[in-house]
């Protein structure tokens, strides 16, 4: 039986634009899945093709056991959806925007009220329920969303980026909201750019770029894909490098992967064996009389991660907009997407 | 009590007409708590016709010629208010314009995609609200003129159904407005966009001068320009018509019945526009 949110191949064109070229994903009930990936990469799209905001070209969405092409309005009423934006009306109060979700969801008038009162106390937004969201805090808001993402409880949650923009204290907080909910059995597919995001909360990862899934895995086997541990070592005066490099060669569990920087007296090389074989190496430079600077066991981290299977930083995509309103930069790149549409 | 397993489980989505009413009139009260809580907007489209009806009033009263009233201040406030009105009911298209592409571009229109509602519910309440906001104004406006000396020669319905239709027609262009709101990118482009076309549109027409002084080409223009059926019909409603001025000067059918003329332009706009709109808005990506 196929998972909560299952989708095969699913295929999305701007008009020139390829943003998904076959995505496949399957996540099991009352697990939290990653979607990792730059900027463009095709998460957003993907999002919104299995939350019936866009309708895939080709392939097939199935979510909490209904086709997603076939039967939008069921599907939506079994969804919550936390976008990129903190979506709520900032003039209506939080208590307003609540029941106003609420009742859309088609509860009735006193059961949106109650829920809506129920969920304030829940999010730490019982203080500030009667104010128009405009006064809220970012975090705060963020936190609004969520809640109005949540009110009629949903199976299956979608969150595209919900930490974007926040402070880390913030984004702390809403971590922990979200455990929270993922511990109370909900089904969670999860965007973001931050690959710290992804090990923190989700149970599998789905790496995208260019439209389609280029791996996928826990993280763990993620990391253990990109080759394991090494130990990098800094030595003091540039002339020992040489020495040192042959040193670390008798150590490296592989031939390759070895880098050597002049520049900062930096070497790294793959390898196995820990805190131990770190003993021995330290031992062997000092026998060699090779000062060093500084010397430590690295493992790989989700960005190591993803430089290894895309080629370039997670953030990286992010570079050329940078200095301007971030959130100008994304209007004007949908501009663009749609511009074919 | 039942009450919480109702919670969990919802009734069938916006279904029917019940349904579609429902999430109307919820997204209407929320556009008209909006609506309270920036009192500014009420205000500034208060003052705007307000200032229109003084100005023409007072200013151009003085020079433009009635056709057999020559030219008189007194004439010509009788003329000029159901042209005012009727611009004035037109300009709720930028409100909600405005209104709609704010919401696409704060991900509004994203959520309420992803909920189980009914699909025209959006639009249909936002305009609803605007028209509202028409009324409000449209009151406001009525007893300034009043008091710059206006007055109706009909009997009280009568009077009523003129701005019945009047607010027809401002409803009618809300759906141009929503259409303008989900097919640009910024609050700022629904805005011009939703007044640009109105100027053309309201001073080429019966609103503020007689038909007769323009261009032969223009006359038939302004004469099936749906805007001035409305006016010819709230004129005629209000008894504010003016023996000297003749019903058509080319002949056109919706100047010699400006009531049928009126109703039908207006129904026929909101037809065509809401299923424009609502097609549009299913496809909507912010």
């Amino acid at each position: 039986m196929p998972g909560a949110i299952y989708a095969e191949g699913l295929v999305k064109h701007f008009g020139d634009v390829k943003a998904l070229d076959g995505v496949d994903l399957d996540v099991p009930e009352g697990t939290v899945l990653g979607l990792l990936g730059p900027n463009g990469a095709g998460k957003t799209t993907t999002v919104r093709c299995l939350t019936t905001l866009l309708t895939p070209d080709s392939g097939k969405a199935v979510v909490a056991g209904i086709d997603v092409v076939k039967h939008p309005n069921e599907v939506r009423r079994s969804i919550g959806l936390s976008g990129q934006f903190a979506a709520v009306d900032e003039y209506l109060t939080g208590r307003e925007n609540l029941q106003m979700v609420g009742q859309l969801y088609q509860m009735s008038k006193r059961d949106a009220k109650a829920r809506a009162a129920e969920l304030l106390e829940q999010f730490n937004l019982a203080d500030a329920a009667d104010r128009p969201s405009k006064t809220y805090s970012g975090g705060m808001r963020r936190r609004l969303d969520l809640a109005a993402a949540l009110v009629v409880s949903p199976p299956v949650m979608f969150m595209d980026e919900p930490t974007t923009g926040l402070d880390p204290t913030n984004r702390q907080a809403l971590w922990e909201v979200i455990k929270k909910l993922v511990d109370g059995g909900t089904t969670l597919l999860l965007t973001t750019q931050y690959l710290e995001e992804a090990d923190h909360l989700a149970h599998d990862i789905c790496v995208v770029d260019h439209g389609r899934v280029i791996a996928r895995g826990t993280s763990d086997q993620l990391k253990a894909q990109t080759g394991g541990e090494r130990v990098e070592v800094v030595v003091h005066e540039r002339e020992h490098i040489a020495t040192a490099q042959e040193v670390l060669r008798g150590f490296a569990k592989t031939a390759t992967g070895h880098t050597v920087d002049d520049h900062t007296r930096k070497l790294t090389v793959p390898v196995t064996g820990g805190a131990k074989l770190l003993a021995e190496v330290i031992r062997e430079l000092d026998a060699r009389g090779i000062e060093i600077d500084d010397i430590g066991l690295r493992r790989p981290t989700l960005d190591d991660v993803f430089i290894s299977l895309t080629g370039h930083k997670a953030e990286e995509a992010e570079e050329d907009t940078e200095g301007e309103d971030p959130k100008a930069a994304k209007a004007a790149k949908k501009a663009k997407k749609e511009a074919g549409q | 009590m039942s009450a919480v397993t109702d919670t969990v489980k919802p009734q069938v989505a916006g279904s029917g007409i019940s349904g579609s009413v429902r999430d109307s009139l919820v997204v209407a009260k929320r556009n008209l708590i909006r609506m309270t809580r920036i009192p500014e907007m009420i205000l500034f489209g208060i003052i705007q016709p307000v200032m229109f009806v003084v100005l023409f009033t007072y200013v151009f009263g003085g020079s433009i010629a009635i056709p057999g009233a020559g030219v008189s201040a007194d004439a010509y406030k009788e003329f000029l208010m159901a042209g005012i009105f009727a611009q004035t009911v037109t300009f709720a298209t930028a409100g909600a314009g405005a209104g709609i592409a704010d919401d696409m571009h704060k991900g509004l229109i994203d959520r309420f995609r992803s909920l189980p509602m009914a699909r025209g519910a959006v639009l249909t309440g936002r305009t609803l609200a605007d028209s509202v906001q028409t009324a409000i104004t449209l009151a406001v406006l009525a007893v300034v003129a009043l008091l710059v000396g206006w007055r109706t020669h009909t009997n009280i319905g009568e009077v009523l159904a003129g701005f019945g239709l009047l607010l027809l027609l401002g409803y009618a262009f809300t759906w141009i407005g929503a259409l303008i709101g989900l097919s640009v990118r910024t609050p700022e482009a629904a805005t011009s966009g939703g007044l640009i076309w109105l100027f053309p549109l309201t001073f080429i027409s019966n609103a503020f001068v007689p038909v007769n002084g323009m261009p032969a080409f223009l006359q038939h223009v302004a004469e099936w320009n749906p805007f001035s059926a409305t006016v010819a019909a709230a004129r005629e409603l209000f008894g504010n018509t003016i023996p000297g001025v003749p019903k058509s000067v080319t002949g056109a059918w919706p100047m010699e019945h400006p009531i049928w003329a009126s109703l039908i332009w207006s129904i026929l706009i909101i037809v065509v526009f809401r299923t424009l709109a609502v097609r549009k808005y299913r496809n909507a990506s912010a």
